[in-house]
Formats: C-alpha cells, sequence, structure tokens
C-alpha cells in the first residue's frame, strides 16, 4: 500500500456510557462524567493517565443541548492534565473526534484520548429549550423578530426546509424515482432497529413495531415518517483512544482501528451535491476503502448511521454491501440484517429506536460487539471486522473496526 | 398568501410555503439574487469567460478562476429534481407544504431548494417542468416554483 495508513497505529482501549433515556434531567457534564469514568476504568486507566481531550461539537454551532460540553468543561471538572485537545463541528461526521484522537495518538501527540459525544436533546426538548432550527423558527414565528439567515441556511429556510428530516426526504424521493425505491423496503430499517432494540435495556423505544404501524404512522415529510427519523435522547457515550503498544496491557480486547474514510469530493451542500442519491458517504466510503486491503465481503457486522433510515440505504451501498440503487431489495423482509443474518445491522436499535446518541452509540456498539460483550444481542459468531459510519447528507464519515484477538 | 388551500379528495390541500417565510440577510453578495424578482426575472452569476452559472454567489468563478461574475438573467424554466411534502409543523399554524429542490434549464447543476405551489400533493412529480414565481415578502423576492405551461389560477403574484 502507498500511504501510510497511521490511524492504524490507534485502537479504541476503553469504551463507556452513560444513562441513556428520555428526559432524564441530568446535566450534560453529569452525564459526560459518569461516561468518561466507565470509559476510562474499562481501558484499565485512571485519568492522571489521560493525556489527550476530543469531542464532537464542543462549541461549535452554539453549544446547547445538541452539542454537550466543551473540552474546557470536561478538562477542568476532570482536572485532566492534557497533552492534545481538540473540540470541533467540521469535518467528516461526528465521528471526526475519533478521527482526529487516532492521529494525535499516531503522531505522538497523546498516549490516551479521551473521547465523547453528549447530548441532552431529550430534557431540553421537554422544558422547551431545544435549539433545532425549526425550533428557534417556531419561537421567533410565535413573537416579533424572526432572525434572518446567512451562510448555507438562507438557500432552505425561507421555503421551510428547517429540517435535515426536509433535506433527507429530498434524498429520498430521488432514490424512489431513479431506483425504485419504496417505502415498504425503507420499512425495514425501522423495523430491524426496533426488533433490536428490544434486546437493549437502554434503548428508548422496545415495544415491538410491524409493517402495519410503519405504514400507518403520521409522515414527517414524504416520504419519510416519524419511523424514518430518529429520536432525540439524552445520554453521553465516551472511548479511550490509545497507542496501539497499550493494547495488550488493556483489560478488555482492544478494537483496532484499520481504516477511517473522511473525503468529501461532492459541493459541501444540501442542494449542489453532484449525486443527490448519495452525497458525501460514496467519498467518506471510497477514501476508507482505499486505505485497506479489507474489503466489503470481510465485515461481520455494521453501525450505519440511522439518524433518518434513509442514511442507513445510502450507506449500504456505498459501503459495497450492496450495489448502489440495490438497497431496497437488499434490507427487504429484513433476513440479510437480521442479528442471526449475513450482515448484522445496528445492533443496539441504532438511532431510530435507542436514541439518538449521535453516531457515538453505533461506535460503541460496534466496541461491544468486537469484544464479544453485546449481552442478549451479542452475534453469535462473534464478529472481527466491523465498520461504523456517522453522518449522511453533505457530512460522513466511516471507520473500519477489528477486534483485537492474540 | 400563506396557506392557500387547494382541498382534493379529501386531503387538505397544500400551502404556499411554511407559515413564517424565514428570510436571507442580505448583503453585497446575495442582494441581486433575493432582490432579482422585483421585475418577475430569475438572475444567477455567470461568468464572462468560461460563460459558466455559478451558484450560490461567491467571489470568483469556481470553474476557471479567471472570469468575472456577473448577474444575468436566465429563462425561470427548470426541472422537479427531487420534491418532499412537509406534514411536520415547525411553527404553529404550519399546514403542509410541498418543498421542490429545481435545477435550473441553463445549467441542471445549478439546483434551488424552493416551494412548489398551484400544485397539488398528487401531481408532483420528479423531473416535471416547472416556472418560476416570486413572493415577495418585505425586501426580498422568493422565487418559488409551479408546474411550466400551465393557466395561473388566479391573479395573485403578479
Ligand atoms: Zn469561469
Amino acid at each position: 500500500m502507498a500511504v501510510d495508513v497511521l490511524e492504524r497505529r490507534a485502537v479504541i482501549s476503553g469504551i463507556g456510557q452513560s444513562q441513556v433515556g428520555r428526559r432524564l434531567g441530568r446535566s450534560d457534564l453529569d452525564l459526560t462524567v459518569e461516561a468518561a469514568l466507565a470509559a476510562i476504568a474499562d481501558a484499565g486507566l485512571t485519568r492522571d493517565d489521560i493525556d489527550g481531550l476530543a469531542t464532537y461539537p464542543g462549541g461549535a454551532m452554539g453549544g446547547g443541548p445538541f452539542a454537550g460540553p466543551t473540552t474546557p468543561d470536561v478538562q477542568d471538572t476532570l482536572r485532566l492534565r492534557l497533552n492534545w485537545h481538540d473540540g470541533g463541528g467540521e469535518g467528516p461526521g461526528q465521528i471526526r473526534a475519533v478521527f482526529a484522537a487516532c492521529l494525535a495518538v499516531a503522531a505522538g501527540l497523546a498516549r490516551h484520548v479521551l473521547v465523547y459525544r453528549t447530548v441532552t436533546e431529550s430534557t431540553a426538548q421537554g422544558s422547551g429549550g431545544r435549539v433545532g432550527i425549526g425550533q428557534a423558527m417556531g419561537a421567533a414565528g410565535a413573537g416579533r423578530g424572526v432572525p434572518r439567515f446567512g451562510g448555507s441556511f438562507q438557500w432552505m429556510l425561507p421555503f421551510g426546509a428547517v429540517s435535515a428530516g426536509n433535506w433527507l426526504a429530498l434524498v429520498a424521493r430521488r432514490r424512489m424515482h431513479e431506483f425504485g425505491l419504496t417505502r415498504h423496503q425503507l420499512a425495514w430499517i425501522a423495523l430491524n432497529g426496533r426488533a433490536n432494540a428490544a434486546r437493549n435495556p437502554k434503548a428508548v423505544y422496545r415495544q415491538p413495531m410491524t409493517m402495519e404501524d410503519y405504514l400507518s404512522v403520521r409522515m414527517v415529510s414524504t416520504p419519510l415518517c416519524l419511523y424514518d427519523c430518529d429520536a432525540p435522547c439524552d445520554g453521553s457515550t465516551a472511548v479511550v483512544v490509545s497507542h496501539r503498544d497499550y493494547a495488550a496491557d488493556a483489560p478488555s480486547p482492544a478494537c483496532h482501528v484499520n481504516a477511517i474514510g473522511t473525503a468529501l469530493r461532492g459541493r459541501p451542500s444540501w442542494d449542489q451535491f453532484d449525486d443527490m442519491t448519495t452525497m458525501a458517504a460514496r467519498d467518506a466510503a471510497a477514501s476508507m476503502w482505499g486505505r485497506t486491503d479489507l474489503r466489503p465481503h470481510d465485515v461481520d457486522t455494521a453501525d450505519l448511521y440511522d439518524g433518518f433510515s434513509i442514511l442507513t440505504m445510502v450507506w449500504l451501498e456505498e459501503l459495497g454491501f450492496c450495489e448502489k440503487g440495490e438497497s431496497g431489495a437488499f434490507v427487504e423482509g429484513g433476513k440479510n440484517i437480521a442479528l442471526d443474518g449475513p450482515l448484522p445491522l445496528n445492533t443496539s436499535g441504532g438511532q431510530l429506536s435507542g436514541g439518538r446518541l449521535h453516531g457515538f452509540g453505533l461506535l460503541h456498539e460496534a466496541c461491544l460487539q468486537l469484544r464479544g460483550q453485546g449481552g442478549e444481542r451479542q452475534i453469535a459468531k462473534r464478529p472481527e471486522v466491523a465498520v461504523v459510519a456517522n453522518g449522511g447528507g453533505p457530512i460522513a464519515g466511516s471507520m473500519l473496526l477489528t477486534a483485537g484477538r492474540g | 398568501m400563506h396557506g392557500a388551500a387547494e382541498p382534493e379528495l379529501g386531503r387538505p390541500g397544500l400551502g404556499r410555503g411554511p407559515a413564517v417565510r424565514v428570510l436571507p440577510r442580505l448583503d453585497d453578495a446575495n442582494r441581486f439574487f433575493w432582490t432579482s424578482g422585483a421585475d418577475g426575472v430569475l438572475r444567477f452569476l455567470r461568468c464572462d469567460t468560461c460563460r459558466c452559472y455559478v451558484h450560490p454567489p461567491g467571489p470568483v468563478c469556481p470553474y476557471c478562476l479567471r472570469g468575472e461574475l456577473l448577474p444575468e438573467a436566465v429563462s425561470g424554466r427548470g426541472t422537479l429534481h427531487s420534491f418532499t411534502v412537509n406534514y411536520q409543523p415547525w411553527i404553529p399554524g404550519d399546514g403542509p407544504y410541498a418543498i421542490g429542490l429545481v435545477a435550473i434549464a441553463e445549467q441542471d447543476d445549478v439546483r434551488l431548494m424552493t416551494n412548489v405551489v398551484d400544485c397539488p400533493e398528487q401531481a408532483l412529480e420528479v423531473e416535471m417542468a416547472v416556472e418560476v414565481t416570486f413572493e415577495q415578502v418585505e425586501d426580498v423576492w422568493l422565487p418559488l416554483f409551479r408546474p411550466a405551461g400551465r393557466p395561473r389560477p388566479t391573479a395573485a403574484g403578479a
């Protein structure tokens, strides 16, 4: 291979997750500390060993319940002494913070990096303080002085295209036109997530869901219905990214980073991207496969972003699990993606049923499965290779993880 | 203007857009675009050297990096690259409305997110021909699109 795949010097040595649920009423910092201390202990470390800290998106995007605490907040709360730190909202998806940590470790800037992602959107929603664009508009619309927007939002908000649900509905409709995708097919992403969530005690929606339930629930933005959209929740997920030299000393099997996918070659917007049926997942996946000798058929389980069901469909194709345009047929009936199928998908329930832990829940699940710690939902033949994908639309990143055995 | 209903087959008609129009913040780069509809004409920046249309507005032609960009009128015709009908009431008072992604006739990689108006939900089709119609809100003329070549239902928006 022509390139030095420096991320391969990194492993995920520890994972941790706070309480997850709806309207927990706990602060973002409180949840983050719970997840962080769990991850540090899981890695067999103490906070004195942590010399790096990273998050997404940090103080960017205006902070608030979507953002979680900043790295200075967490550094100070845990009194960490850091050689490297990074919080930011621009990059290849939410998982960019993990990528940055891998590269920091590879470069020798840090040895053990704590990476976290925290949301308190459910509690904020309950108290009327969730700062989504739509909600901000609603508040403004109800009173006086609707704010004006510059930048990329000016091309969408005046037309009531206020949510990623609207923007991704355009992707879904285009896929129906080009590939003949149907709602009966799309449903299987939601149905599969719900079936898996029943085995995940932390999942926010665990009651069974049928095809009839899916087809009869209200529309959000056609052709996407309520069950195509993930569920806001409260929770924090943390991982420790360490140099691979540490892998043998970690109490749990370390998950080795095999390759990361970071490319963005199309125009970075929801309206001008060259191919509206794929968007940035195409580029991230291509760049990831260009950094490894592993191939799609080597992958044993997939944790693919499902903030909206249509994104998972796109990832399935762009990561090479089926041909372009064929993901509808691939998921139909659910057998290919079931826990006991050839490609167990979003085994925690994903974000549709597990809750919107915003990409990091999927990463956490991939690590659990590779370690054989999936409990009631452990894949019977313990997986050796997992792929994790975050984001979609014009923002996407993916990574391959391998089990650390022997 | 908003919420003009077209009842049909027992389904709620589509409004022309959200209950409240959040407006763009005008500046020297985008003002020509958002006020272009004052004379009923849609305009985009066009490179005087390589003749490409450039959107959103920027300081340099991203294709040739040499030419000067000047606003130029286009036909106002396009095709509906994709669409969605929003049913989620993001703002109190929101009824269903159609959001479209329109590729302009002159250059099909120049697209506008917009509202598709004067078209029942069942008649919306990917790749249908559409034409611009403007809705003025304060100092902004929002380019909306309607099915091309059909008589206007009323004089509204003229
Ligand atoms: Zn040019």
